[in-house]
Order: structure tokens, then sequence, then C-alpha cells
């Protein structure tokens, strides 16, 4: 590429990516070098990153949120393609190219280009970056699914939206239900803080040798990327390390061995050339790796999960993502009632917390999930994790979807039912598990 | 002296294990810390774990040394050194064949399954040449891990891995963090527990078995000193005293 035109494509003005900016003098005639702040970033390890260096607070969007974290994160390739509400955020890392932050960045065909391209990326051995949302995740879905098997850590943000049809650009996170069974690991962030914070730490525990798998960073769109929230910053000047390739559990672009070479190899399955289970021992292995991963969640994120009020609650929440702000204040709300709730909050849901959840559900009375969903993948995970170590009845609610907004109102309503035993307006008997103890709902009626 | 010296339950242990036995890491075994390594799924003393290798690998039957491309190509002077470093492992070890993991590909139309291994089907490998222990070293994780987990589904071979990073858990033995020194001291490890045991190296140092290719390469000889293999040139490392050739690598149009 010529320096006349690179010169041309990186001088997007901040804020007003699209519009096409006249090149820029050359750097001989004296004009500042638009690079100058990205070339002058300071490497930090990550432990200093995430847990040692100052922070400024700043009230921003989660899609600023993710262009920060991106900043920060030496990172060598981003692909665009355009699908709301994640549009802003990688037209803000198109920005970031232009200031020299991101070294390679371009818009895709396609959803399903836009992934096969950035795993083309990871398994060159550079740090890549994309997001989508809703259809576009779906459409994207072939090629991000076949990652993990490729061992390609690389990090994409799901701002999760409606799936059609009907056409709609809501908040919804039914698009997670497909994702979690992809063998990347996932998590939830609840506001922009946590979208800033996960998006950093996904690259360094993608990359970590026995892991080496890609990290879907999720969100429910709107409430997380267009509103505002405070989030606390380490310096721009300071950027994670590099990747370490060849540190990886596979080697780097090598053409010439599976999976890489499955188009001109017979697949990788029985057969007179391959072991009967060798298919069958890759996925275990993907699966080993993201059990691998939960270290380097405790390590960095301070574990899978964050509680808050859980000593003696008999009312447990369980949610991830936008639920669990809305449950904070129904944990609030419920308290001011003279109920003892407590909120567990889910930020990593592959690996799941299992282990985490028996212990803590093991004495509750009452678990209530509320989801921005239809079909409650969150409450099936939790039941799933918690049968045979705790008695409490589990609300499978409740949901809201196609765009709705959960007023906190619905969360204390499921409380109160799950306890008196009162029908519930808003939660099917189909999605109600196990019966709280009469005794318990005796005293609770006496004290409420 | 016992051929392990373990009193816990296994959790990993030696198989066959059957048709589709679960991940080491299904069973909450996970690579080890710092510091130390795993024996059958068990965290402990990196040294013990060591012990363990060695005494598989000096009473169970053809026990094999199985390197792969990290060690086995000449990438730089550390794989150079850490090719050398198995070389001093492999000394310690009476009648112990080498068996090379040049690359990870599938080989058609067919394998020569008693001269190489390969992580698509190793189980060919460990039946031909009915090998009861072996050591990888220096093969990628990914493929370590998917050969360790069918050899310990379909054989009954005692698998050790020596790790450059954090260790296999799907391994019966396992150290971590196994640089050319870490190996070296592996080697002073293996000649203790050998001379505790009274096992003998044969005086002129040809301790190792050479496959048929390999015997065919060095002349019909049936044994060698490993000291006494040569350190390949560019690209060549010590894979050719094998019978692998860099050409054999060559990419197809």
């Amino acid at each position: 590429m010529s320096d006349a035109l690179e010169s041309e494509v990186k001088t997007n003005p901040q804020g007003d990516p699209i519009t096409a900016a006249p090149a820029p003098p050359s750097a001989q005639s004296g004009k500042k070098d638009p690079h100058a702040e990205a070339k002058r970033q300071k490497v930090v390890t990550p432990e200093y990153m995430f847990h040692e260096a100052p922070r400024e607070k700043e009230f921003i969007t989660g899609s600023e949120a993710a262009k920060e974290a991106v900043r920060r994160s030496n990172v060598d390739l981003s692909i665009a393609y355009p699908i709301t509400p994640q549009s802003e955020t990688m037209q803000l890392i198109g920005v970031l190219y232009g200031e020299g932050y991101v070294k390679e960045y371009y818009r895709g065909e396609e959803e399903y280009g836009v992934m096969s391209a950035i795993a083309g990326g990871s398994r060159a051995g550079v740090r890549c970056f994309t997001a989508t949302a809703g259809p576009g995740t779906l459409r994207g879905l072939e090629p991000i699914a076949s990652w993990p098997g490729h061992r390609l850590p690389a990090v994409c943000m799901f701002t999760c939206r409606v799936v059609n049809a009907p056409l709609a650009i809501q908040p919804d996170n039914i698009e997670m239900a497909y994702l979690l069974h992809c063998g990347m690991i996932i998590f939830h962030a609840e506001n922009q803080q946590d979208l800033f914070d996960y998006i950093m730490m996904a690259f360094i525990i993608s990359e970590k040798n026995d892991v080496t798998l890609p990290v879907g960073v999720c969100c429910d769109g709107f409430f997380v990327t267009h509103a505002r929230g405070y989030c606390s910053m380490q310096d721009k000047g300071l950027k994670l390390p590099e990747r370490e390739a060849w540190r990886g559990a596979v080697p780097v672009l090598d053409a010439e061995n599976p999976p890489a070479r499955l188009s001109r190899d017979a697949p990788v399955q029985k057969s007179n050339f391959m072991a009967y289970n060798i298919h069958a021992v890759w996925q275990q292995e993907v699966w080993a790796a993201v059990e691998r991963s939960r270290k380097y969640i405790d390590q960095y994120m301070d574990g899978l999960i964050e509680t808050q009020n859980v000593d003696e609650a008999d009312v447990l929440l369980i949610a991830s993502g936008s639920a669990a702000a809305q449950c904070r204040e129904a944990v609030r709300e419920c308290t001011a009632k003279g109920i003892k709730a407590g909120l567990i909050k889910i930020k990593s849901l592959r690996p799941f917390p299992t282990k985490e959840l028996r212990q803590l559900c093991s004495k509750a009375k009452l678990i209530v999930v509320p989801e921005f969903n239809y079909v409650g993948w969150l409450a099936k995970e939790v039941a799933t994790a918690i049968y045979g170590y705790s008695n409490a009845k589990i609300v499978g609610g409740p949901h809201v979807y196609g765009g709705m907004s959960m007023p906190v109102e619905m969360i204390v309503d499921e409380v109160i039912c799950g306890l008196s035993g009162k029908r519930s307006s808003t939660v099917p008997s189909s999605a109600i598990m196990g019966q709280v103890d009469p005794d318990a709902v005796a005293h609770f009626m006496q004290n409420i | 002296m016992e051929v392990t010296q373990d009193t816990e339950e296994r959790i990993v242990e030696p198989g066959p294990a059957g048709f589709h036995p679960p991940s080491a890491a299904e069973l909450g075994v996970l690579p080890p810390k710092s510091g130390f390594g795993l024996r059958f799924g068990h965290e402990v003393q990196e040294e013990l774990a060591m012990e363990e290798m060695a005494r598989s690998m000096l009473t169970r039957k053809n026990a094999t040394i199985f390197p792969g491309p990290l060690v086995l190509w000449n990438w730089n002077d550390h794989a150079a050194d850490k090719a050398k470093a198995v070389l001093e492992l492999a000394a310690q070890l009476p009648e112990v064949m080498i068996i090379p993991m040049p690359d990870y590909r599938p080989k058609y139309p067919k394998i020569e399954p008693e001269e190489m291994i390969n992580p698509n089907h190793p189980n060919l490998t460990i039946w031909g040449n009915k090998i009861e222990a072996c050591i990888f070293i220096g093969v990628h994780c990914h493929y370590a891990n998917l050969t360790l987990k069918m050899i310990r589904a379909g054989t009954n071979c005692w698998t050790s891995a020596i790790c450059a990073e954090q260790g296999h858990e799907d391994a019966m033995f396992t150290v971590r963090d196994s640089d050319a020194v870490k190996i070296r001291r592996i080697a002073q490890v293996f000649k203790r527990v050998r001379e505790e045991m009274g096992i003998q190296v044969p005086e002129n140092g040809e301790n190792v078995r050479f496959t048929g290719l390999q015997s065919q390469v060095h002349g019909g000889k049936s044994h060698t000193n490993p000291l006494d293999i040569p350190l390949g040139g560019p690209g060549g490392a010590n894979a050719e005293a094998f019978g692998h050739r860099p050409e054999d690598m060559k990419r197809e149009g």
C-alpha cells in the first residue's frame, strides 16, 4: 500500500468515521503523526493492567467502552460488518485504526466472511477482534462454531438483539442459547464497566496455551451498547503484551496439518486412516480447554460469579447480563419488604459455575432466574447444575423478550409468588420447578 | 521395587479404559500447578512424577520415547539443545525405542505404524510395537492431548508427557515447564531410579533399540548409542537418524 493511500485511509476524524476526510499533508511537511500517541503506548503485564494500574472514571456508552478496551489490548486485526446494535462499536474500532492502535481493519463481505477471515487471521498468529449481533451472529455461526475446534484464540463481542423473524432490532439475548454449545468461552457483561474489563481479559485468557480458545463477550444490546454508564479505565498510554502465537496449543498457520488441511484431506473422522474416536477426543479436548480456563477467570476476573447478600439468604436471584442489574434493585426492594434476598451474578457462562452454584444454593428456599429471552436458557443451566444439591423451588422467570424491558416489580412479584404459593401472573407453571416447604411459606406469610 | 509407589485411588488409570471413556478434565483433573506434576490424576511434587515415569519406562515392555516436531526439527538453537537433552534422557533407558511424531497430518495412503506415530491413529503404533510405556515430548499440546486420550481408551500403555507448557492431565504422569535444563534434570532422576533398581545400561552405551526402518538407515545395526546420534543441519535436526527426511515434509501442490 502506498504511503499516500495509507494516509488517506487512516485519517477519519473521531466520532465521524464515515465522512471522507482529505488526506493530510505528508509527514515531511511537519504535520502531526496521527499514530504518534499509539506509538507511545507502553506494554505492561496483564496483572499490572487489570489489578494495579490507576484508573479514571468516565461516563461512556458500551460501544465506547469496547473501543477503549480494544485501544489497550494491542489488537492486530479487526474486521467489521455492520449490524444494529453493534455497528457503532466497529465504527469506533475503525477510528482506532485511523489512530494507529489497531494494525489492520477492514469491512468484510458479510458475517460469514468476517468470521472466516477472523479464523484466518487468528490462525496466522495475530490478535483478532470483531463484533456482531442477532441475525449476524447466526449468519456467522458456522465459522464461529468451528473456531474452538481450530483452537483459535480470538475475541468476538456479541451485542445481543432479536433474531428474526419478524424483523426487529430490539434487545433480546436468545442468540446466546446458540453460542453456549459451540465450545467457546462465553462471558456476559452487565454494564459498560464489565464490557470494558471482560474484553481486555478475554484476550489474555483466550491465548493461554492450555486454553487456546475463542472468547465471546456478550452484552444486551442497547441497554449496554447505547446507554451510558460509569467506566473506570486505565491510562490509554498502556497496552497489553502482544500475542505470543508460538505458545499456542497448535502450530501457527500450518496449512499442511488438520484442521487447516481439511479441505484437501479426508475428514477427520473414523476411517481406515483414522482411529475410530479421533473426532470424539477432539471434541473432548475442546471442552477440556474450556475447563482449564477456570483458573485464569479466577485469576483475572475474580471468579466466574459475583455475589451480593447471599449469606443467610432465603431467596436467591440468579442472573447474567442486564438482568443482573434489574436484580440488584429487586434485592433492595425485597430487603425493604423484610425478605432475605441475595443476588448471584453469573459472569462466565462457559465455563459454567456449577461448583459455585451448588455451594451457594444449598440452603436457599427459592431461586428466581429472570431473563431477557423466551426460552429461559439460564434457568435450565441453573436447574441442571444444582439438581440434587439444593431443595429450592426454582422459578424459571420472569422472562421478557422482543425488545421489552424488565420492570423490577416483575422480579419482586415472582419472589413473593414463589414464597407464598400464589399463582404467578407472568411465569407459567411449566417453568416452575420444585416446591417451597409449607413451613417456610407460613413463616413468610407471618412476617411480610 | 514396584512399578509404581502410589497409594491413592487412581483417577487417570492406565487403559484400555473402554470404548469411549471421559476425558481427564471431565473427571475433574486439570494440569498441575508450577513446581508440581501429575501421577494418575493427582497433583504431586514433580520429582515424584519424574520417578514414576522412570519406573514405568524401566519396567514395562517396549518402552518408547515419542519425540514431536518441537524437538525433532531444527527450529532454533533452543530446539536443538532440547533434542540433545532428550537423547541424554534416552541414554538412561535400556532397550528403549525412539519413534518420532514428525508432523500431525494424517498419512495417506498408508502409515507405517511401527516407524512413526500420528495423532490421528496413535493406537496403531502402540499396538503394532506392543508398547506398554511411553513418553511424549515436543508435541504441540492439542495434539498431545488427542493422542493421550486415544491411547488411554484403547491400549494398555502407560503414558508420560514432558511438557514445555502446563502439562497434560490425560497422561498417567506429567511434568510441566520442561526446558532443556529440566529435561536434563529428569535424565538425572531416571539415572538415580535405574541405579536404585539395579538396572544396567550396556557398557558400549548402545541402549536404544532400532525399529526396522531405523535399522536399515543405520546399515542393519540393531542398537545405537543415543549420544552418538548426530544433530542434523538446518531443517534436519535428528529426524534423519530415524528415517525421516526433510523431503518427507514436502508440500503438495
